[in-house]
């Protein structure tokens, strides 16, 4: 297992869309902050930037990645080797590398500038996510096998998870803008990795007072230790039941 | 040796395997034959667990081989179509397999070297033809001295020289058990045992070489199956 992760390591780390994709976070986290008078509001920025290109480029990069291994897995699976440690070699692989690159490319800089709870909590969700949106780019590559529609019900998925979502969550307040919903739309944010990052972090920027009721609501939740390892729970059990599902579909999958 | 039993498999509505049962035992060399699509490389898959089967049972060496993976340590596979990762070099490839078996016994590099793709190691996999893949893969299949020899249409895309080196290497190694596909019959005259015919999913016959020329009264492998699909 352990020689299968190395090689996907060093195959990912020799490409350059991983090079690129750390020179651009490092770019945006330097820039940010130096723009920003005080450092907090640079972390905010760096917060939107992060929400954005992390789930995207993992869970793009992930499918692609996983699609054009299909002949190593071909030549691996027959091979003696248990199907299931060379699916999660794979996934160890792109989930280490992955957060190799966010950790270089956004941590060290948030380090420098903010090297608080804040900046610490930031680092933690930016690597949960990339690792969230591995688990589910090779749940969605195992489920259809052709390359075209992978990639496309990927880049929805992506949609969804930074769009959509949030537009249902308007519409649901809406609709039911009578009714004391504040206490449901906790559970409804756990339905989302990159919203519950998000409130993770603005809850500790201290801003939730702009954010009125529900603000007040979600502060007395997530701004208690059992909000943070409720978040911390959810957040991993976006990375387990994907790859537990994957590595299940996987074990019977013809190649 | 390997024991399949009541197989079956279904792609879509296409049934690939419908109820296929064989056994072969060691020191076989068994020619899997049959037009194209009839099953040939579906069974052969499903045997190395690349192919999971619908129903049906195989058993290698008296073990189920279900959720199974220790028992490929025995077998050497040549695929019909050797794929490998592009950016990776002959060397290389051939580096991750020993890695992954980890074998302690020698080496049998006796293909690398007749083939010699130890002049081209340095080479990146994208950029070889399709022969010098198939070369590949055929040293692959022979490195680790296997028990069992499973080889998917070995010849093809070899050209005349490399086709019979190949050859006499595979009736070098007679005594394992060796299962081949192949469509050119003449090839298999000299080494096979037992032939296995297959259509649409289904195994038509199963009989020793002696016997099927006995039954047809010829002498060449070709014009006996030839004589066979006639009745």
């Amino acid at each position: 297992m352990k020689k299968i992760i190395k090689f996907v390591i060093t195959d990912i780390l020799r490409n350059r869309t991983m090079m690129v994709y750390t020179l651009f976070l490092l770019a945006s986290s330097f820039s940010v902050f130096s723009l920003e008078d005080s450092n907090s509001k640079g972390l905010l920025s760096l917060l939107n930037i992060i929400l954005i290109v992390v789930p995207l480029v993992s869970i793009v990069f992930s499918s692609i990645y996983v699609y054009n291994s299909a002949e190593f897995i071909e030549l691996l699976v027959s091979q003696p080797l248990k199907r299931k440690s060379i699916w999660l070699s794979i996934f160890g692989g792109l989930a280490a590398s992955l957060s190799i690159a966010f950790f270089i490319g956004a941590g060290i800089p948030v380090l420098i500038y903010q090297a608080n709870m804040i900046g610490l909590t930031m680092i933690l969700v930016g690597i949960m996510l990339s690792i969230i949106f591995v688990a589910i780019a090779m749940l969605a590559a195992v489920k259809t096998s052709d390359k075209a529609k992978g990639i496309g019900a990927v880049i929805m998925l992506w949609l969804y998870f930074s769009l959509l979502f949030d537009g249902l969550v308007l519409f649901l307040l809406f609709q039911f803008a009578d009714y004391p919903i504040e206490k449901p739309m906790i559970g409804i944010s756990a339905l989302n990795p990159i919203d519950l990052s998000r409130i993770m972090i603005l809850l500790q920027l201290d801003i939730s007072a702009m954010m009125g009721y529900t603000g007040a609501i979600f502060k007395d939740f997530f701004g208690t230790y059992t909000g943070i390892s409720f978040s911390i729970i959810v957040l991993l059990l976006w990375i387990v039941l994907p790859v537990w599902y994957s590595t299940h579909k996987f074990n019977t999958k013809d190649l | 040796m390997i024991i399949a039993s009541n197989i079956t498999k279904q792609f879509g509505k296409l049934k690939a395997l419908d109820n296929v049962s064989t056994t072969c035992n060691e020191g076989e060399c068994i020619a899997l034959i049959g037009p194209n699509g009839c099953g040939k490389t579906t069974l052969i898959k499903s045997i190395l667990g690349m192919v999971v089967p619908d129903s049906g049972v195989i058993t290698f060496r008296g073990k189920d081989i279900k959720n199974q993976w220790e028992y490929r340590d025995e077998i050497g596979y040549m695929p019909q179509i050797g794929r490998y990762p592009d950016n990776m070099t002959i060397g290389q490839v051939l580096d991750m397999i020993k890695n992954i078996r980890n074998k302690k016994t020698a080496l049998d590099e006796d293909l690398i070297e007749s083939f010699s793709l130890h002049n081209i190691l340095d080479k990146r996999m994208k950029t070889l033809s399709g022969g010098t893949r198939q070369k590949v893969s055929a040293a692959l299949a022979f490195l680790f001295n296997p028990a069992v020899l499973i080889l998917d249409e070995p010849t093809a895309g070899l050209d005349p020289m490399a086709s019979e080196i190949l050859k006499e290497k595979i009736i070098k190694e007679k005594g394992k058990l060796i299962l081949i596909t192949s469509h050119i019959l003449s090839e298999l005259d000299d080494v096979v045992t037992r032939i296995i015919y297959m259509q649409d999913g289904i195994l038509l016959f199963n009989k020793s070489i002696e016997d099927l020329k006995q039954d047809t009264g010829e002498v060449k492998l070709a014009k006996a199956i030839a004589q066979v699909m006639k009745i």
